[in-house]
């Protein structure tokens, strides 16, 4: 214990000069400096949370090296994600909510998979739409089932809405981060009730808001500037997939892990439609990509 | 390969003033992470009694766990005594809340707003961790380096320090005061990224008498013309 506790104060030190960069996965690009005292205090209970845990994990007392923090080897956890879907984006318009997504699934910087759909129904009122790790979205999908079966067992002629669902989605994914565990998703989740339409996303930690549009990943860096311009109240249904179509043009443009097959998921007060996959026509013939290597050394 | 980590700071600013029989609580509305926008209509405020309302920022998926855990508790508080909580009652709980999680931290900043058992206007201010404290007036959040020393400024506090003890709560009326927080989120906006003057949540409070508007944009320049009163 006498080593634990100088290490902390170590860790605490060592912490409070730098600046941490949080792990770039898909849209969290947050920096978090120490600048303010109250930070320090929150950096130093954390640092000191953290070593309690590994403190009392029974793998520690096995290691050879006296290393604070478990390593990864040892951790029963997702600490990075490994089969990654790319992003999802959603809007709402006159009748309910279109929800676009690909259908690739990334290992890596590896394309592996490309029949993955990554949207499914959730009882009668919702879509869930998730990006990152696959594996992950399919547990929710179990968790949801056993929610959406448990609901419908009650036989009293109500049915969860996705104002219901995103809520419990919030929690679920609060008390994975919780535990250190996290689903490693950003969920979207759309639907209407009663005519009245909601879309809402859920980040891996806990993070949860709604909005008229949104989009996981890459999508909140490309694709929500375009919905931001151009989305407006009461979009008719071709007007709202030709506007998704567009951002998942950017998209598949400009992100490295996007597939050109796509799916476009609508939702309204009738039930739920998921469209066959199909791909987005694509331009390639600008000038500059016709001789590319046009003036170089060598060429 | 960078850790996860299971904080976020959301920004946003929020500021309270206390008076006679009045207190105002305002926030602004944008979510961001990093240098992104989430959400330009998120409310930071949130009411948790008839006399007591939670202005937070700093993570929002803590301010919903927070604020969830505050209104169940005051259920089961309405529950066993018959009546409404008061607001320095939820000042203490809301101190042992955020202390209760000491070692992994609630990351939100607080403010406290309401009228005491004598009517008076009440502000409690808080940190992370549960550290609190009775004030005339306060700002949290990103933007409250920039709000606090204009409000120490404007509102000129007494020293807590004076004997006999004097009231902190100002004499300001209460459209001075919302004037002067419409200031102070103006000011705010101009130099901090994560607060926006577009669209600031209001709460006065006269006894029990609520009302919400929004704010003009007090910079023409960015070619807003959001305008909302009523």
């Amino acid at each position: 214990m006498q080593r634990g506790r100088s290490d902390v104060e170590e860790l605490a030190e060592d912490e409070s000069g730098e600046e941490l960069l949080l792990s770039s996965d898909r849209s969290r690009q947050a920096h978090i400096t120490s600048s303010s005292s109250a930070e320090a205090s929150l950096r130093l209970a954390f640092a000191k949370f953290q070593s309690t845990v590994s403190a009392h994990s029974p793998m520690e007392s096995n290691q050879a090296k006296p290393s604070l923090l478990a390593s990864e080897s040892d951790s029963q956890r997702t600490l990075s994600p490994y089969v990654t879907g790319t992003s999802v984006v959603a809007l709402k318009y006159k009748d309910g909510i279109l929800m676009a997504a690909d259908m690739g699934g990334s290992y890596g910087s590896t394309l592996r998979y490309k029949s993955m759909s990554r949207m499914t129904p959730v009882g009668k009122h919702s879509l869930l739409g998730a990006s990152g790790e696959i594996s992950d979205f399919q547990e929710i999908c179990k968790y949801l089932d056993e929610l959406i079966l448990h609901d419908s067992m009650w036989d009293d002629g109500n049915s969860l809405g996705p104002k219901e669902v995103h809520n419990y989605l919030t929690r679920v994914m609060y008390n994975r981060r919780n535990k250190f565990d996290p689903f490693w998703n950003s969920l979207v989740l759309g639907g209407v009730k009663k005519g009245e339409k909601y879309l809402g996303m859920v980040s891996m930690i806990g993070l949860s808001f709604v909005d008229d549009h949104v989009a996981t990943g890459f999508g909140n860096h490309l694709a929500r500037p375009i919905l931001r311009d151009e989305w407006r109240e009461d979009l008719s249904f071709e007007d709202g997939v030709k506007l998704l179509e567009k951002c998942m043009r950017v998209l598949l443009y400009r992100d490295r892990s996007a597939v050109n097959k796509l799916q476009i998921a609508k939702i309204t007060e009738e039930g739920v439609t998921i469209s066959q996959p199909y791909s987005l026509k694509t331009f390639w013939g600008f000038t500059a990509f016709n001789n590319p290597t046009a003036g170089a050394e060598g060429s | 390969m960078s850790r996860f980590s299971p904080y976020d700071n959301n920004g946003g600013s929020c500021v309270a003033i206390a008076g006679a029989d009045y207190c105002v609580i305002a926030s602004d509305t944008r979510m961001s992470t990093g240098y992104n926008i989430l959400t330009r209509d998120h409310s930071k405020i949130y009411k948790l009694a008839d006399k007591c309302i939670l202005a937070s920022s700093g993570f929002q998926a803590d301010m919903k766990a927070l604020q969830k855990l505050l209104a169940a508790r005051h259920l089961i508080y309405q529950h066993q005594h018959n009546k409404q909580m008061s607001c320095p009652a939820m000042g203490q709980l809301l101190s042992n809340t955020l202390y209760y999680k000491r070692f992994f931290p609630y990351y939100t900043f607080n403010v406290l707003g309401g009228l005491d058992n004598e009517g008076k206007g009440c502000v409690y201010t808080y940190d992370a961790v549960g550290s609190y404290e009775r004030v005339g007036y306060s700002a949290q959040g990103s933007g409250s380096v920039l709000i606090m020393p204009f409000l120490d400024n404007q509102l000129k506090s007494p020293s807590p320090l004076l004997l006999p003890a004097q009231d902190a709560v100002t004499p300001l009326s209460q459209s001075e005061a919302i004037d002067l927080v419409k200031t102070c989120f103006a000011s705010a906006t101009e130099r901090d990224i994560h607060t926006v003057s577009s669209r600031v949540l209001f709460l006065p409070k006269y006894m029990v008498y609520l009302m919400f508007f929004f704010l003009l944009p007090v910079m023409p320049s960015l070619g807003n013309v959001e305008n909302v009163a009523f």
